[in-house]
């Protein structure tokens, strides 16, 4: 079939595309390598909404940040994922660097982002207690916030598929050429596709996708970022998410509370040839420990649950390329989207299906439905309310994730609903399962058992993530296959 | 659901001694709830022998030593509830549970047991650097996918710490035909018992590298090599004594720990050297009628062990209820552990509260060679054994006798410590 537009990638940039472009009556198809949507550079990132002073005023990064981050509160509501506005503090600690608070201040003002306010050292361990003695001056920002980037990833992605959008897992393109009348022809290692627009959403690869059709060349090198993740017990040692003010020394790491109650310390930035170098090293664990108790003095890194790394995809230009590739005016990058990439989904997706609407005169679609609702988390009923459910539905009143108290009947929907799990990766991303401090031990071989049962598939074709990630060879030697 | 009197909180090993203990004391209002489909606790994927020495003066295997338990339950007709998952104690002993058929109940309980077990250290808490592929598992998890699931994680296997689980799994993913290539440990001394050492990785030819530990993990999405590196005394890695392993398993077994997130939750004051409860003479927690016992109070070698302190958390739990439990006397004596000695269970103690004598169970921090425990009595030394050796991986523990306590009503501190001879 000829589809109007396939979106390559279904990370968080290709699914915020995609549920823009379902609004119209377009057919819509997105490819993704991986074996679930949010599987790149969206899966491992600091999860925080930006507020915008950051980026250079009049560039992309700006406009899309600041536009993006108004847009998160009714958006996480119809999307229903959690998000919150903590708001953030780039915080410096040498008086002779203080000017660069200013300066901030100044750019957020030029970006158009609002409720930013200057604190004296006194005033910001006001509010934040246990921030260093040495801070001097803290801009705070009330508007930014922090997101699940898994749920609004497969937010955005359920959404654009229950409002018509094909999703092809395990769909790595590999060639794109054009046919005489203008449509164009995508080569993956599963069949060939045909569409009219191309919209290229491929992260740290989306310099070679813009690369086979404009001679305009793009350069994407991935950065690696390494992260720390704290237990639970830790949270509450910061309420907002704390920036430290670069410095001639270098930059920092950020320290944030997560919107599940865990603390996230990263990251390290380390430019890679490696488009898939997602490793951690000793010299980036000990980098983070270092910066991040500078300014948090109390934070407790001995409660590490898990260390991870992603990669974000930064264009030499610097900025955000969102539009035609030049010639073609149906090939639509949104390439170089590294931080605040997160924060301007939401409006990439606005910006990019609108410039591909007007392109294809597409109408508005009546049917088109903006509501998605998560997976139901019996945590937040009442008692009451959760024998209800329990009574409805047995699976919810047996626990699968010890930890983070996840329930059956939550995995089921997990795997049940649109481009439902099929992973323990997935099972995790959408329910929390695993995700807590004794990290899948006990739940792994249960969440392996329903999956099996619901989906079919035996236990030696589970993975943690698709591929060559299974999780067990074969069976012992003295078990016979019946 | 109706009240009990007693709800204990697992049905592993601790929980069934505990059950039986109380209701042969007397206590006719007991309800075990356990989390998992089958009473027995990690037991039931413990296939290999080794287990009961000391109960029972026999060699049984790990379902062997729980069923004997689970039936002694059964017979005294002790209720319990399967698949159901304790979500909160209150303070007030009140316990919220939940399972597919009663829904979320509470049940208003006057003592309760806590006999949670333990969890394994995830490589996280290790931040250990590298990928995160798939065939990393915790030794214990490897445990269950093949003894109960049938399932083999890999072929080529390199076990990161030597605990007891990840020696015993050296030799079962032997016995499947795994090659186990390696057994790394960063500490000087092995974790685990040293019968372990012998019987999984010796017999087996399967080599032990002390001061060892794995500094990178390879494979995007199957692990498929891991470096190995000695460490200093400081426990950082060596340049230039790194060597790779190909696998495509890796174990760990690198620490257990006391799964007390419920115990915390209901405000019992915890240890921080063995992120259990405090405990008094009656494995009594700081919340009146609450108990503990076995590895959620602190990881034990020896289940035989956990047998015989849930016994008493459990006889003490029947006291409490029946209103049989000895006054509190006033006297308190402080236990503390010195040169060596971690920690102690009990914390403190009342000597008119005991039976007659009074186990004291300790670890201590590093290997000592013909060396003496000593006990004292405020300064006064009172006891002085020679062991030819003590390890941190092999529980120690010395009996007190009532009648010396009550011989001095003054004593406030009792102390244990390891004298060099």
């Amino acid at each position: 079939m000829l589809y109007d537009v396939i979106v390559i990638g279904a990370g968080i940039t290709g699914a915020a595309v995609a549920r823009e472009l379902s609004r119209y009556e377009l057919s819509v198809c997105v490819l993704e390598k991986g074996e679930d949507v949010c599987s790149g550079t969206t899966k491992a990132n600091s999860a925080i909404i930006h507020a915008g002073y950051d980026a250079l005023p009049g560039s992309m990064k700006a406009k899309m940040n600041v536009e993006g981050n108004r847009m998160f509160d009714e958006l996480s509501k119809t999307l229903d994922f959690p998000f919150r506005r903590n708001g953030s503090f780039v915080v410096c600690l040498d008086e002779n660097e203080k000017d660069g608070i200013r300066s901030l201040y100044d750019r957020g003002i030029k970006n158009g982002v609002t409720d930013m306010e200057i604190l004296d050292g006194e005033g910001a361990r006001a509010l934040e207690k246990n921030l260093s003695e040495k801070t001097v001056s803290v801009l705070y920002a009330k508007t930014a916030g922090i997101v699940c980037p898994f749920k609004m990833n497969i937010a955005y992605a359920e959404n654009a598929y229950e409002n018509g959008a094909d999703f092809f897992f395990n769909t790595e393109v590999e060639k794109i050429s054009k046919n005489n009348d203008g449509t164009w022809l995508l080569s993956t290692n599963n069949g060939t596709y045909k569409t009219r627009v191309i919209v290229n959403a491929a992260g740290v690869y989306a310099d070679k996708f813009h690369n086979m059709v404009s001679e305009k060349k793009l350069h994407i090198t991935p950065r690696r970022g390494e992260y720390n993740l704290l237990d639970k017990t830790a949270g509450g040692i910061v309420d907002r998410t704390i920036f430290q003010l670069p410095t001639k020394k270098g930059k920092g790491v950020l320290v944030a509370p997560t919107v599940h109650g865990n603390v996230i310390v990263g990251p390290t930035s380390v430019e890679t040839p490696d488009h898939e170098e997602t490793r951690t090293t000793q010299e980036g664990i000990d980098f983070l420990t270092e910066k991040a108790v500078s300014c948090i003095p109390k934070l407790p890194m001995r409660q590490v649950i898990t260390g991870f790394a992603g990669l974000r995809a930064h264009e030499d230009g610097g900025d955000f390329i969102l539009g035609p590739a030049d010639p073609e005016e149906t090939f639509f990058d949104c390439a170089g989207i590294e931080s605040p990439g997160l924060s301007s989904a939401p409006a990439i997706g606005v910006l990019v299906s609108g410039m591909i609407k007007d392109r294809l005169k597409a109408k508005e679609k009546a049917s088109f439905k903006p509501e998605r609702k998560d997976i139901l988390n019996p945590a937040n009923l009442s008692i009451e309310e959760r024998n209800r459910l329990i009574k409805e539905n047995p699976a919810y009143g047996r626990i699968i994730c010890r930890c983070e108290s996840v329930t059956e009947g939550e995995i089921i929907d997990a795997i049940r609903r649109p481009l439902g799990a099929r992973s323990l990766d997935g099972i995790k991303r959408r329910t929390r399962a695993g995700m807590g401090r004794c990290q899948a031990g006990f739940c792994s071989p249960r969440v392996m058992e329903i999956i099996c049962r619901e989906t079919g598939l035996s236990l030696t074709d589970i993975t943690k993530s698709g591929g060559d990630s299974k999780i067990v060879m074969c069976r012992t030697k003295g078990v016979r296959e019946d | 659901m109706k009240d009990y009197d007693i709800v204990i909180v697992g049905g592993g090993p601790a929980g069934l001694a505990a059950a039986a203990a109380a209701k042969k004391a007397g206590s006719d209002s007991i309800l075990i709830i356990e989390r998992d489909r089958e009473l027995g606790g990690i037991l039931n994927q413990c296939i290999h022998n080794g287990f009961g020495l000391h109960t029972f003066k026999e060699e049984l295997t790990g379902p062997e030593y729980a069923q004997r338990f689970i039936d002694e339950v059964l017979t005294l007709g002790i209720d319990y509830r399967l698949d159901t998952m304790v979500m909160d104690i209150a303070p007030d002993k009140t316990v919220t549970a939940m399972n597919r058929t009663d829904g979320m109940f509470q049940i208003k309980a006057k003592a309760v047991v806590l006999c949670m077990g333990c969890r394994e250290r995830p490589r996280g808490a290790l931040n250990i650097p590298g990928y995160r592929p798939a065939g990393i598992f915790s030794a214990g998890t490897a445990q269950r996918l093949v003894n109960i699931e049938g399932y083999m994680p890999g072929r080529e296997v390199v076990i990161l710490g030597s605990g007891d689980i990840g020696l015993i799994m050296a030799r079962r993913m032997t016995l499947e035909g795994a090659i186990v290539k390696v057994v790394a440990e960063v500490m000087p001394y092995s974790g685990g018992l040293k019968r372990n050492i012998v019987q999984c990785l010796n017999d087996f030819d399967i080599p032990l590298l002390l001061s060892h530990t794995v500094i990178d993990i390879e494979g995007k999405e199957h692990i498929k090599a891991v470096t190995i590196a000695e460490v200093g005394p400081d426990r950082k890695p060596i340049k230039g004594t790194e060597v790779r392993y190909t696998c495509d398993t890796l174990l760990l077994s690198v620490g257990l720990i006391p799964e007390n997130e419920l115990s915390r939750n209901a405000g019992v004051e915890m240890n921080p050297v063995t992120n259990g409860p405090i405990v008094n003479e009656s494995l009594e927690t700081s919340i009146p009628g609450v108990f503990a016992c076995g590895n959620v109070l602190h990881v034990h070698d020896l289940v035989d062990f956990v047998s015989e302190e849930a016994k008493k958390a459990g006889e003490n739990a029947a006291a409490f209820v029946l209103g049989k439990a000895q006054e509190e006397s006033g006297q308190k004596i402080t236990l503390h552990g010195e040169s060596g000695v971690r920690y102690t269970v009990p914390s403190h103690i009342d000597p008119k509260r005991l039976s007659d004598n009074l186990t004291v169970r300790f670890r201590v921090g590093d290997i000592y060679k013909d060396s003496y425990v000593s006990v004292y009595y405020g300064n006064e030394r009172v006891r002085h054994v020679k062991k030819r050796i003590i390890a941190p991986g092999e529980m120690e523990q010395v009996v007190l006798l009532k009648d010396d306590l009550l011989k001095r009503p003054e004593l406030t501190d009792i102390t244990l410590k390891i004298e060099e001879a």
